[in-house]
């Protein structure tokens, strides 16, 4: 009991910081709005976002679930993606020099350049918003996985050489597991930015049907001045994008127990 | 384990005047079962000798024969997301034995070296003279019938050092191999070598070769042990 108390405190202690930065900037916003006469179809005070998320909680649900969808598996398809072409690229020279360059240029492309060819492909399903995520995504997962391939102590290497290891043993034995935390890293990164990626991929890719996730929601309420519905489905996104980053560093200590997360990311 | 008239030279491509000779001449040998140490000043080609024995090097001129080799770095490298039965375990798992296999094999051996108690230890939880005895035995399990040694002690402190060396020697008489100890601690090598081979400064050439014919164990008090740390001294140099 004494023990289950200690660790609710030990929780409360990690929390607070956060929950009083949001309580004292919420403070501040209200102050703001409310004292300075903002138009609140111009920046809405936390109230009123607090009761358009209450009153509208099934739309936002609904919504929140697709772009949900979109996020888990357009990450996922960056964090495999990115990290296959990350050892692909460390393993071959010759990848290196002719896909490198292209990876790094894709981070350029306007996304609604190829959305429309997207849409020609796969239709207004799902698969281009997934693509459009992941090719946000994939970028820093392939930048911290060569890097940190890269990185591995040449003089370690050397060892396993004397042990006869193959080049896929030195991989498995000595580089892979040396640039799990960094390509972690990566995915951190990837987490972080993988919900403005959603918002991203849902106003630039055409859907059909009355749900199209929290990013389309947030264009339509802004064109008929609902800005506070617009904070309220924006909040949600914000909460996600939080949840995901934190659902990860759970995830590394399993993954990668030998290390433990940067200090910054523990919850 | 035969060196012949070996040189080893480092070029600096398009700057030939930058060249470095590493090794000159230099001719060795141990036979089945002997420690040969290698003592000279720092930057005479000690770490490049190691490494053209092991095959990571081809020599410049000259040839080396020998059976395969097993280098036991300067740093330990122990891996750090293993545990140090895991570490020791390194060579086997490669050649292809099955994890339990290879930690029950390297389970033995650690207690056998004293090492008991401490297999499941990261490596950062251990000292330094603990993480050269498990490089150490990842060396034996290696399977070579040659173990070179790059200064294992080298970055210990002198008291873990002494340790070290009658952990080593008491290490090798169970597991007899054949050695080429790679130091700058003249009386490591006098200690623990049947032969002492004094390198010059670079390029290095062997100036001296001193038998070690001494029981085991030597004390490092012993007059004999003293008096061939002075000639090993004199060779390189530094004669009082």
């Amino acid at each position: 009991m004494r023990r289950h108390l200690g660790y609710t405190l030990r929780c409360a202690r990690r929390v607070l910081p956060a929950f009083l930065v949001a309580l004292g900037a919420l403070g501040v916003w209200e102050l703001y709005v409310d004292l300075g006469g903002v138009n609140s179809a111009l920046l809405p005070a936390p109230h009123e976002i607090a009761t358009e998320l209450w009153r509208n909680g099934a739309l936002l649900w609904t919504n929140f679930a697709i772009t949900a969808e979109e996020v888990v598996l357009g990450l996922l398809l960056a964090l495999v993606g990115g990290f296959l072409l990350g050892v692909a690229i460390h393993l071959s020279p010759l990848l290196r020099r002719g896909i490198y360059p292209h990876a790094v240029g894709s981070q350029a492309v306007p996304i609604a350049v190829i959305s429309p060819l997207l849409v020609f492909w796969w239709g207004f399903g799902v698969f281009p918003k997934l693509f459009v995520i992941a090719l946000i995504c994939f970028f820093p997962v392939v930048v911290t996985t060569v890097d940190a391939l890269a990185a591995v102590d040449p003089e370690q290497l050397k060892l396993l050489r004397t042990f006869d290891a193959s080049r896929w043993q030195v991989f498995r034995f000595a580089e892979l597991p040396a640039a799990m935390p960094a390509a972690i890293s990566g995915a951190r990164i990837a987490l972080a930015v993988g919900v403005i990626g959603a918002y991203i991929a849902e106003t630039s890719t055409a859907t059909t049907g009355p749900y199209a996730g929290l990013g389309r929601e947030i264009v339509t309420d802004l064109n008929v001045l609902a800005t506070a519905r617009a904070y309220a489905a924006a909040t949600v996104l914000f909460a996600f994008a939080v949840a995901c980053f934190y659902a990860l560093t759970l995830a590394e200590r399993r993954l990668v127990p030998q290390t433990n997360p940067p200090r910054g990311a523990r919850p | 384990m035969s060196v012949e008239a070996v040189s080893r030279i480092y070029a600096d491509s398009g700057r030939p005047d930058r060249s470095v000779r590493a090794l000159a001449e230099v001719s060795l040998r141990a036979g089945p079962g002997e420690v040969l140490a290698v003592v000279g000043p720092s930057g005479c080609g000690k770490t490049t000798l190691l490494e053209l024995i092991c095959g990571l090097q081809e020599p410049d001129g000259g040839a080396v024969r020998c059976a395969p080799a097993a280098l036991m770095p300067q740093r330990d490298l122990l891996l750090p997301w293993l545990n140090a039965v895991d570490n020791a375990a390194l060579a086997p798992r490669i050649a292809g034995m099955r994890r339990a296999a290879a930690r029950e094999r390297a389970g033995a051996l650690f207690a056998e070296l004293g090492l008991a108690g401490f297999e499941a230890a990261r490596p950062h939880e251990l000292s330094g003279g603990m993480r050269q005895r498990v490089a150490f035995v990842r060396t034996l399990l290696a399977g070579k019938p040659v173990l070179c040694l790059d200064e294992p002690f080298g970055a210990l402190d002198a008291i873990t050092r002494a340790e070290m060396q009658s952990w080593l020697a008491r290490a090798l008489r169970r597991e007899p191999r054949t050695v080429v100890l790679v130091t700058h601690d003249v009386e490591e090598a006098v200690l623990l070598a049947d032969r002492v081979a004094v390198l010059s400064p670079r390029p290095g050439r062997v100036r001296a070769e001193l038998a070690v014919e001494l029981p085991r164990p030597r004390a490092r008090t012993d007059a004999a042990v003293v008096a061939l740390r002075e000639r090993a001294l004199r060779a390189l140099g530094l004669g009082a």
